[in-house]
């Protein structure tokens, strides 16, 4: 089938642009192996090495921790498309792109498609290593499927962000080195490991205006892992999380989807 | 009007740390339907920028271009769907199949799924790469990547093919085959942009060639126009090994032989003097470096060649300051200003 109508060629571009992240996956398990593992790490490595020693009021470290893994993984899980569009970018394929009748979104949709896909494979390899150590869903099918949808959300997101990142250092090994920078304080001065209120005052007013705090506290709550007595912030965005992490993804999504194309429409290979 | 034109197009380029470059800096290019247009120039002279602006990669601040009517930096859209493109680098999906690759720029191109597939075997035949289609590019030769590259820019069926450098890397064999290939495209009516370091490819296919230097096209004309602008023939004489200590003996003799000056080869041993007659010349040039004790390895006549068009408007020859830049990739991104 030739499509003709501008949207079906944007819907095939996007699909086509898609399909080559995926196969991508298929062809390096690496990447797969290495994504799925390590949440598994962190889940074991933080319920048995810190579970002991970290007493969460209310509530078991298991039950806490959970959604803050949860949202790290995802969140590094965008560094994906920042290396993929520094690789492409390196290896000239972006210049065979930039040159073919179609938009400059495409290369960008299939990308942040690929992590997509990607991030939801490890939620749920997450969910499953997390039932085996004694995480439970507390609450209804729809409110965890609403949890696993805000975090693909967030780290979608994320992707766009990381995409932009990628093409403006243009080194995959670079990248690495930046999200790290980026994400680690994002993720780690957060509520994902240990409750805001137990860090020092500036720490914990990041952390309870952290992005990324509003994403592990509206998975939280809506896998009901919040029993009574289990501290929560008193900012808006801890009070009102998942309202909080739709409007924090909207925003990042209005800023960055656009200056991640206009950057695209503009680089060129070397 | 021309089908590709060019005027006056002007990029520059702010490296940090060093002066601007000029990439571009005022070039002027013809090319009619249907002909080949041979783009040569020393390395750093301007041939990727020229193309990369011509195929919507780049903006360039001043000029204007057009290809069949259409305003190149008004309506890059409006460009690229009639255009192949197969730049200096293999741009390839290293984790896709050759197959896999060529069918995804078919689907891009919007040929839709079965025609593609189609598109995308003929030319895995065309390019002899049947037994490798399957194969992740990953695992590919050079070679290989390249030959998949220029498939790529040969998908759709372009009205209008640029081609920088497409043989560099190739094996001879390769190389004769895609000559054969965009000979036939040239036929059939597609319009062709070459550059190339390779003279006798210039030579063998352009209808006609442009010689650019610092940005700019220096000269223009069919390969024997080119040849006949710098003189008739020249005598060449090559020293033996005591090269070093004759080359300036050798450089006087010959210099009174005619109006310009003896050439001295890269190789530091062979020099070259156009002459009027040349017969008589040489045994001239002869004579008087046997008085001198002076014995040529080699000595002889012949016809002006594209390179001796080259170092005669260059000062430079064509392809030695490539040799001696290319080998590292380090060295390629540190003359990252000048593409």
């Amino acid at each position: 089938m030739v499509p003709t109508s501008p949207l079906a060629r944007f819907m095939s571009d996007g699909w086509i642009a898609t399909r080559r992240n995926l196969i991508k996956i298929k062809r390096v398990p690496d990447i797969l192996v290495f994504t799925l593992l390590q949440p598994i790490m962190f889940v074991l490595l933080f319920t048995y090495v810190y579970g002991g020693a970290i007493q969460i009021p209310g509530s078991n470290y298991t039950e806490f921790l959970m959604a803050g893994i949860f949202a790290q993984t995802v969140v590094f899980g965008a560094t994906y498309s920042g290396s993929a569009m520094a690789q492409d970018l390196k290896d000239g394929i972006i210049d065979r792109f930039r040159t073919l009748p179609m938009s400059n979104a495409t290369v960008l949709i299939g990308r942040t498609n690929g992590d997509l896909a990607i991030n939801l494979l490890s939620v749920i390899v997450m969910m499953v290593t997390g039932f085996i150590v004694g995480w439970r869903i507390n609450s209804g099918p729809l409110q965890a499927v609403a949890a696993v949808a805000l975090l693909l959300l967030f780290s979608y997101a994320m992707s766009w962000v990381m995409a932009f990142i990628g093409m403006s250092v243009r080194s995959p090994e670079v990248i690495n080195n930046v999200s790290f920078i980026l994400l680690f304080p994002l993720t780690f001065v957060s509520n994902a490991f240990v409750p805001a209120d137990t860090l020092p005052t500036p720490l914990r007013i990041f952390a309870e205006w952290n992005p990324v705090s509003a994403l592990v506290q509206a998975v939280r709550e809506l896998f009901g892992n919040v029993p009574a007595g289990t501290p929560v912030g008193d900012t808006w965005m801890q009070q009102n999380a998942p309202a909080a992490v739709v409007i924090g993804a909207a925003l990042l999504l209005v800023i960055f989807v656009p200056l991640a194309i206009s950057k695209f429409s503009r680089i060129a290979s070397r | 009007m021309a089908f590709i034109e060019a005027r006056g197009v002007r990029k520059t380029y702010f490296p940090k740390g060093v002066p601007p470059v000029h990439a571009l800096d005022g070039l002027d290019l013809d090319v009619p339907q249907g002909t080949i247009k041979g783009l040569l120039g020393p390395n750093g002279a301007g041939k990727t920028t020229a193309v990369k602006a011509l195929t919507t990669l780049i903006v360039p601040e001043e000029g204007t271009m057009t290809i069949d009517g259409i305003d190149v930096k008004a309506h890059p859209e409006q460009i690229r769907p009639i255009i192949g493109v197969s730049g200096q680098y293999a741009a390839v999906d290293e984790n896709l199949t050759g197959f896999e690759n060529l069918e995804m720029v078919g689907r891009l191109y919007h040929l839709g799924a079965k025609a593609s597939r189609a598109r995308a075997t003929e030319l895995i035949e065309l390019f002899d790469l049947v037994e490798a289609q399957n194969r992740p590019v990953k695992g590919f030769s050079g070679g290989m990547r390249r030959r998949i590259d220029l498939a790529g820019a040969l998908v759709a069926r372009p009205r209008v093919l640029f081609l920088d450098e497409p043989t560099t890397g190739l094996d001879p064999r390769s190389r004769l085959a895609l000559w054969d290939v965009i000979r036939s495209l040239a036929s059939d009516g597609a319009t062709v942009l070459l550059t190339t370091q390779y003279l006798e490819e210039a030579d063998v296919l352009a209808d006609h060639i442009s010689v650019i230097d610092g940005g700019r096209v220096i000269a223009e004309g069919t390969t024997d126009e080119l040849k006949n602008s710098i003189g008739g023939a020249r005598i060449e004489i090559s020293l033996g090994a005591d090269a070093a200590d004759n080359v300036v003996a050798t450089r006087a003799v010959l210099a009174k032989l005619g109006t310009s000056e003896p050439i001295l080869a890269p190789d530091g041993r062979t020099l070259t003097m156009p002459v009027d007659n040349a017969p008589a010349a040489l045994a001239t040039a002869l004579g008087e470096l046997g008085k001198r004790g002076i014995v040529p390895s080699d000595a002889g006549m012949r016809r002006p060649t594209l390179d001796d068009v080259f170092l005669q408007l260059t000062g430079h020859a064509a392809t030695i300051e490539e040799e001696a830049a290319e080998p590292s990739k380090k060295s390629r991104r540190s003359r990252k200003g000048e593409k």
